[in-house]
């Protein structure tokens, strides 16, 4: 298995962190893992994306420039990474956020309004995970098990208010149809 | 051997240094590299150790001084801007003979710079990190798990040999997250620090740790003396990986994460057919110059990935006496280089060659 | 036979570089003779400076550290950061203390660093043959203002006793001068009190210490010291600038 993975969207919109937990849970998996976040001063509101490789094979280089799998959480995002996609790869799109469709047609797509579920479900703030259990669900090599076993590792003991919420918000996305 | 955690490399240099025993850490906020310092911030005291943010990088090294004096694993981090300003502490550190480990997680420069990766202070490391006659041992990592094991034989190395070790990384390196496990202990035998000045406790005559020689022909001999530990340095800690070398024709040279980024190239350079392989400094002072003499018997032409101007090319041509082309595939200021890039340099030496 | 008069202990067997008439002899003596009395110099680091006093780690017997210029207090935090036990103490001149390394200065002072600062004013630069101190005073001669330290120009001297007691970090702070029997027990009597205090973990002391430099101020030593009096002590008023201990006992 070989999955390249670029996501992003804004600051403060929890990009990091779902990037987090696929890398764990693919390192629970006994896979090859990497994530290198894009760092600099606009730590919120500005843009914020991370490379995410999930590998059976040494990773070489931790940077993404052509992801298999896009995940974009704003317009600008699409954007910057719609035309790096590899040909045939897939993009999930936050449509709450993104109106416009994805242009490449040899892209498979999925647009999931996870800014509103979270909103409309009380979890302002995990429209990322809703996200991740989308693409756990159409990406082959992913478990949500093993997605629920790294959100227990990732999500601090002193947040453990949050944990039930993560799960909830990557089952709501695991279980959304569209 | 532990369990796998993930952690970004920064943190893991500085999980590393605390198991591999040091007690101290010293440091200035600057970015990429900050993550070091909270690390330590938030575990060294924890730890029985010492956490202070000093008032400066100048500040930051000479605490580092004082605390190798006493005879202690001693630690400070930052990032190119800030390596300048240690640079004066540093050829104080290694005039007076003290051990410490300085991690500096390269960002572009000169000057302010940026705060992308960058491998820009490669001169600064191996050629000149203050003023006078000396040189410290550089290691650069190109993995999590590299780092961790590098840190730990970087304070070996401090102590056996009484000198600086440098810990050369960049900001991919410092930022990214991997699987590492950490060593549950070095493996090297030390001496003992007898030369440390902690009181006299009346059972020894006064330790002085000092840097300076008014008698030129003193200054000479203690330099003469530095100088023979470094041709043993030389002779015995030189590293470096090799990948897919033995029937290369064409052999890059990189190292740290530039060296990432050129692998995959190979790989796809040998799925088309080209005979590639890597060396990969893993010590860039000592630089692995014998590796390299070996493999230059069969190569037929080198180049160096680099995430700088050109500045490992003169290593390469002096380790190899100039014997085979020495090519350059480089971005610098922050930028870094694609695959592809690499690829099509390859693709064009090895167009040049038929 | 009783011995009246004798070497400290912790100062070591050697002469000294210092010129004639030179008043570092007499401070080194005084922070000898109260390491002696006090029991600290087996475990007493020093740390040496970069200035005419460069070479105090060859004057006293206990262990010692040569720092960079005006690096002092950082070097003696990272030592006494990692010797709790032990008891450290900066020797330092004026350029040292008060320009390169004031930031090094301010700081260990601020962060209440438990560490003793001898700091030797003398108004010049000695070891590099005379030029404006940090601490030259208004009009005063040196060989980079040779008409005189114009202040518009130059700037004004700094007090150090005076800025270091505006911390809270500091816990002792006290301007003393060397320039009569008098004022030499003061000294002593300042020198004792603040390497008691870092034994009592007090924090941060500083003894500022007006000297004088006859080769440099182009006097000889007895006219250096009626020159001190004259002029150094109208600017440098002598006293206590701050004491938590005497604050403590109110």
């Amino acid at each position: 298995m070989k999955n390249e993975i670029v996501i992003a969207g804004f600051g403060g919109q929890g990009i990091l962190f779902s990037g987090k937990v696929m890398v764990y849970a693919g390192m629970m998996d006994g896979h090859q893992v990497s994530w290198l976040p894009s760092y600099g001063p606009e730590m919120r509101g500005g843009t914020a994306n991370c490379s995410v490789i999930i590998s059976d094979s040494p990773i070489g280089s931790p940077i993404v420039n052509d992801p298999e799998i896009l995940i974009a959480m704003n317009l600008p995002s699409l954007d910057k990474f719609e035309d790096a996609i590899v040909p045939n790869g897939v993009a999930f799109i936050d449509s709450t956020l993104i109106t416009r469709k994805v242009a490449r047609e040899d892209v498979k797509s999925f647009y999931i309004p996870s800014t509103q579920m979270a909103n409309d479900n009380g979890m302002t703030g995990l429209a990322n995970m809703i996200m991740l259990g989308k693409v756990i669900r159409e990406v082959p090599g992913f478990e949500l098990d093993s997605i629920i076993a790294a959100i227990k590792k990732v999500v601090p003991a002193r947040k453990a208010e949050m944990l039930e919420k993560n799960i909830k918000a990557v089952e709501m996305g695991y279980n959304y149809e569209g | 051997m532990a369990e796998k955690v993930l952690m970004k490399g920064n943190e893991a240099l500085a999980e590393a240094a605390m198991r591999a025993g040091c007690r101290f850490f010293f440091g200035y906020p600057i970015t990429p590299q900050t993550e070091v310092a909270a690390y330590m911030a938030k575990h060294m005291r924890k730890n029985g150790g010492t956490y202070l943010q000093a008032e400066s990088e100048i500040a930051a090294i000479n605490m580092v001084l004082g605390a190798a004096s006493a005879g202690q694993r001693v630690l400070t981090s930052s990032s190119s801007p800030g390596i300048s300003l240690k640079s004066e502490g540093i050829s104080y550190l290694a005039g007076s003979d003290l051990p410490a480990v300085i991690i500096n997680i390269q960002r572009g420069g000169p000057g302010l710079g940026g705060i992308q990766p960058s491998q820009s202070d490669y001169f600064q490391a191996t050629r000149g990190l203050g003023h006078g006659d000396f040189h410290v041992i550089v290691v650069a990592p190109s993995t999590v798990q590299e780092m961790v094991n590098l840190t730990y034989d970087a304070f070996d190395m401090a102590d056996l040999y009484r000198m600086p070790v440098m810990i050369l990384g960049d900001g991919i390196l410092g930022q990214m997250m991997e699987p590492a496990e950490f060593p549950t202990e070095s493996s090297r035998k030390l001496p003992a620090k007898d030369w440390a000045t902690t009181g006299t406790k009346g059972e020894r005559k006064k330790n002085i740790v000092n840097s300076l020689y008014l008698d030129p022909a003193e200054l000479e001999r203690t330099n003469f003396e530095r100088y023979e530990r470094y041709e043993k340095i030389k002779a015995t800690e030189q590293k470096a990986e090799c990948f897919m070398t033995e029937d290369a024709d064409i052999v890059v040279v990189a190292y740290g994460a530039a060296a990432r980024v050129a692998k995959n190239a190979v790989l796809a350079a040998r799925d088309a057919g080209i005979k590639v392989g890597i060396v990969r400094p893993i010590t860039l002072w000592p630089y692995p110059s014998d590796t390299l003499k070996e493999v230059a018997k069969t190569a037929k032409a080198f180049l160096s990935v680099e995430l700088s101007m050109g500045q490992m090319v003169e290593d390469i041509k002096l380790s190899i006496d100039c014997a085979k082309p020495v090519y350059l595939c480089n971005r610098t200021g922050g930028m870094v280089m694609k695959p592809d890039e690499v690829l099509a340099k390859i693709k064009e030496i090895s167009g040049g060659l038929k | 036979m009783a011995v009246v008069f004798d070497r400290p202990k912790a100062l070591s067997k050697v002469s000294t570089h210092y010129c004639p008439g030179c008043t570092h002899g007499i401070i080194h003596r005084l922070v000898a003779e109260v390491l002696d009395e006090l029991n600290l110099t087996d475990r007493t680091v020093g740390v040496a400076p970069v200035g005419c006093s460069v070479m105090a780690y060859n004057y006293f017997e206990c262990d010692m550290v040569e720092a960079p210029h005006g690096r002092a207090p950082a070097v003696a935090t990272g030592l006494r950061r990692a010797l709790p036990e032990g008891i450290v103490f900066t020797y330092q001149g004026d350029g040292d203390l008060a320009a390169i390394g004031t930031a090094e200065t301010v700081h260990a002072a601020t962060r209440g660093e438990n560490i003793t600062v001898i700091f030797v004013n003398n108004a010049i630069y000695g070891m590099t043959g005379g030029q404006m101190a940090p601490t030259t005073l208004p009009n005063q001669i040196t060989q980079t203002t040779p008409f005189g330290r114009d202040v518009k120009l130059d700037g004004y001297p700094v007090r150090v006793c005076e800025m270091l007691s505006t911390l809270t970090g500091t816990a002792y702070a006290e301007r003393v001068a060397v320039n009569n029997v008098k004022n030499v027990n003061a000294a002593k009597k300042a020198i004792k009190k603040a390497f008691t205090y870092q034994t009592q973990g007090k924090g941060f002391s500083i003894v500022e210490v007006v000297s004088s430099c006859p080769t440099n101020w182009g006097l000889s030593p007895v006219k250096a010291l009626e020159w001190l009096e004259d002029n150094m002590l109208p600017y440098y008023p002598l006293g206590v600038y701050k004491d938590i201990g005497e604050e403590e006992n109110k």
